[in-house]
């Protein structure tokens, strides 16, 4: 038997076992949930995803219906007040609850119509989405910022940068969040408030909380990109006149982007997933819409690895992302 | 052109060595200057020390074109400009091209239009003999190769002085010819040069002055004929006895 034989039925063996274990696991928790009576309905899932609602149009003021227009697709009915004010409110056209001449008070129903939302789930992975999205950038930024001080000359800026990287390294994110949110945002929203702004939603705590968080590991790796590259293209850069600035951005971060990728890739994954502990600082954000229709739905077991799934999804199109640019930054 | 007065190094980490000890010298322009030395005799420390790539003890003086170099208020990076420096281990700049290579510093430092800059690069790179290689990577290269595009990427700047810190010791024997063919074309056309190498032949044939040094310091210094014929140190007469 030659060693490719060999080699390929290695292969097949070893391969179908994976799938059969990946199968039996499957099942046996499906088995499990039988046994302790769980109902799966899946079913019931999309709903969270795309639903339709009832929107109901309610009158404003007190008076007569004086008109009801119906043209194409639309329906404006007209409601004439005592002193002779006129109000229209249009609304598609569906169920219309009132007549001609009716006589109607300050929140009566004039129409019911049915619309096409996203649901709570989708709108909480595009809160996840935009949230991670947003911290992603800042992040870089100050990463960039972070890891050019951590190696500078200048002790002033390699020790701020010292500190910063170590205060939050070494605390939990979850207490950061809680610091953010309940420490600097209710001082920052009290002097808004005494100098008569209007307060700053806990959304932007939550990012910036998360970006200053993924910031200091950003920054070590940006560190360790730019130490790793040797120091003889430093001193080529500079014995050909080149300044500091110019022989950092044409000759030492070009080269060192492409070995910071790989860890800078898997520490957005990382931020990605921690953006589900906003739910604590009322960010509907994934986890916490998903912990919602959980209490209302009472179907813990779809939802949440639904919710599982989602993430997977956005970590994986990270991670494909960035692999495409390393190919694309491959000399 | 070059005037160093007082020169001393110290290096402090990881424990203290005296690399250089009161250098005093002058190189002219268009002179070949030949530095050599037993290893650790601190002839690349020198040369390092002459564009501030090292930085020496207090007290000492490194005048370039009447430039102090290591005083504070000179711009360091225009006199690196006017300063060529090719490295043992020729540091190209591995993300771009050979052209870009050669084009780059044209572009940033002396602000040349890109398509003037890399006219002079494709120029500088016929005359070291690789213009076929112009869009190759640095690591599609032979060692010889480039040691060559860095000469040309030095001699981009229009340097007045040009420093090659031992630029055939990383080379396999058999390409270490073509790079000393081209610093000799550089030395005919009137370079002032400043060359640590180990290659006592090119010494020999090329150098206006030799320069001896043995622990920091000067031994000996003086006309090649003179000083591998008779030397008149001991210390020199044993370091030539076991090189040549």
């Amino acid at each position: 038997m030659s060693l490719n034989v060999k080699k390929s039925r290695y292969d097949l063996f070893w391969k179908s076992t994976y799938f059969v274990i990946i199968g039996v696991g499957i099942l046996l928790l499906w088995y499990a949930t039988k046994e302790v009576e769980y109902v799966w309905r899946w079913y019931r899932v999309p709903q969270y995803f795309i639903a339709d609602v009832e929107v109901n149009v309610r009158a404003e003021i007190e008076g007569e219906v004086a008109r009801i227009e119906r043209s194409g697709e639309t329906v404006r009915i007209t409601v004439e007040g005592r002193s002779g004010e006129k109000e229209t409110y249009p609304a598609p056209a569906g169920e219309v609850r009132v007549y001609e001449g009716d006589f109607i008070f300050p929140g009566d129903i004039l129409a019911v119509y049915e619309e096409t939302r996203p649901g709570i789930l989708l709108q909480g992975l595009w809160l996840t989405l935009k949230v991670s999205f947003i911290a992603i950038a800042f992040g870089i930024l100050i990463g960039l910022l972070g890891g050019l001080a951590r190696v500078s000359r200048n002790p002033c800026l390699r020790w701020l940068s010292i500190t910063y990287i170590e205060f939050i390294r070494g605390s939990p994110l979850l207490v950061q969040i809680y610091l953010w949110y309940f420490v600097f945002g209710t001082i920052i929203n009290n002097l808004l408030a005494e100098m008569g702004f209007s307060p700053i939603s806990s959304l932007w705590y939550g990012v910036a909380s998360l970006a200053i968080f993924a910031g200091a590991y950003v920054a070590e790796i940006v560190r360790a990109g730019i130490q790793s590259i040797h120091r003889g293209q430093t001193e080529a850069a500079r014995s050909l006149g080149m300044n500091y600035i110019q022989s950092m951005t044409h000759v030492i971060l070009p080269q060192a982007m492409r070995r910071i990728l790989p860890p800078l890739a898997g520490q957005f994954i990382s931020l990605i997933k921690d953006s589900s502990l906003l739910g604590i600082i009322a960010i509907r954000e994934l986890t916490k819409a998903t912990r919602e229709v959980v209490t209302t739905s009472l179907q813990p077991y779809e939802l949440w690895f639904v919710c599982a799934v989602l993430y997977l999804i956005l970590t994986f199109s990270l991670s494909m992302f960035v692999q495409y640019l390393e190919r694309r930054t491959l000399i | 052109m070059i005037d160093v007065r007082n020169l001393s190094k110290t290096f402090l980490a990881p424990h203290e060595v005296r690399a250089l000890h009161n250098i005093n010298t002058s190189i002219e322009a268009a002179e070949v200057v030949v530095v050599i030395g037993p290893s650790g005799s601190g002839k690349s420390t020198f040369i390092r020390c002459l564009n501030h790539l090292e930085t020496p003890d207090e007290g000492g003086h490194i005048y370039i074109d009447g430039k102090d170099v290591l005083d504070s208020k000179t711009d360091i990076n225009k006199v690196r400009a006017e300063v060529g420096m090719v490295f043992q281990s020729f540091n190209l700049f591995p993300h771009k091209t050979v052209l870009e290579n050669v084009a780059l510093a044209q572009r940033v430092v002396r602000k040349r239009p890109k398509a003037q800059a890399r006219e002079k690069a494709m120029a500088l790179l016929n005359k070291v003999g690789i213009g076929d290689k112009a869009s190759s990577y640095p690591d599609q290269l032979s060692g010889g190769q480039q040691q060559r595009v860095a000469i040309a990427r030095a001699l981009a700047m229009d340097p007045k002085v040009m420093l090659f810190d031992e630029p055939t010791s990383a080379l396999d024997p058999e390409m270490i010819g073509e790079v000393l063919e081209a610093m000799k074309t550089l030395a005919k056309e009137g370079m002032t040069m400043v060359v640590v190498t180990h290659e006592m032949g090119f010494a020999r044939e090329v150098a206006d002055r030799v320069i001896f040094m043995d622990q920091g310091a000067i031994v000996e210094e003086g006309p090649p004929e003179h000083f591998f014929t008779t030397p008149d140190h001991e210390r020199t007469k044993l370091f030539l006895s076991q090189i040549l």
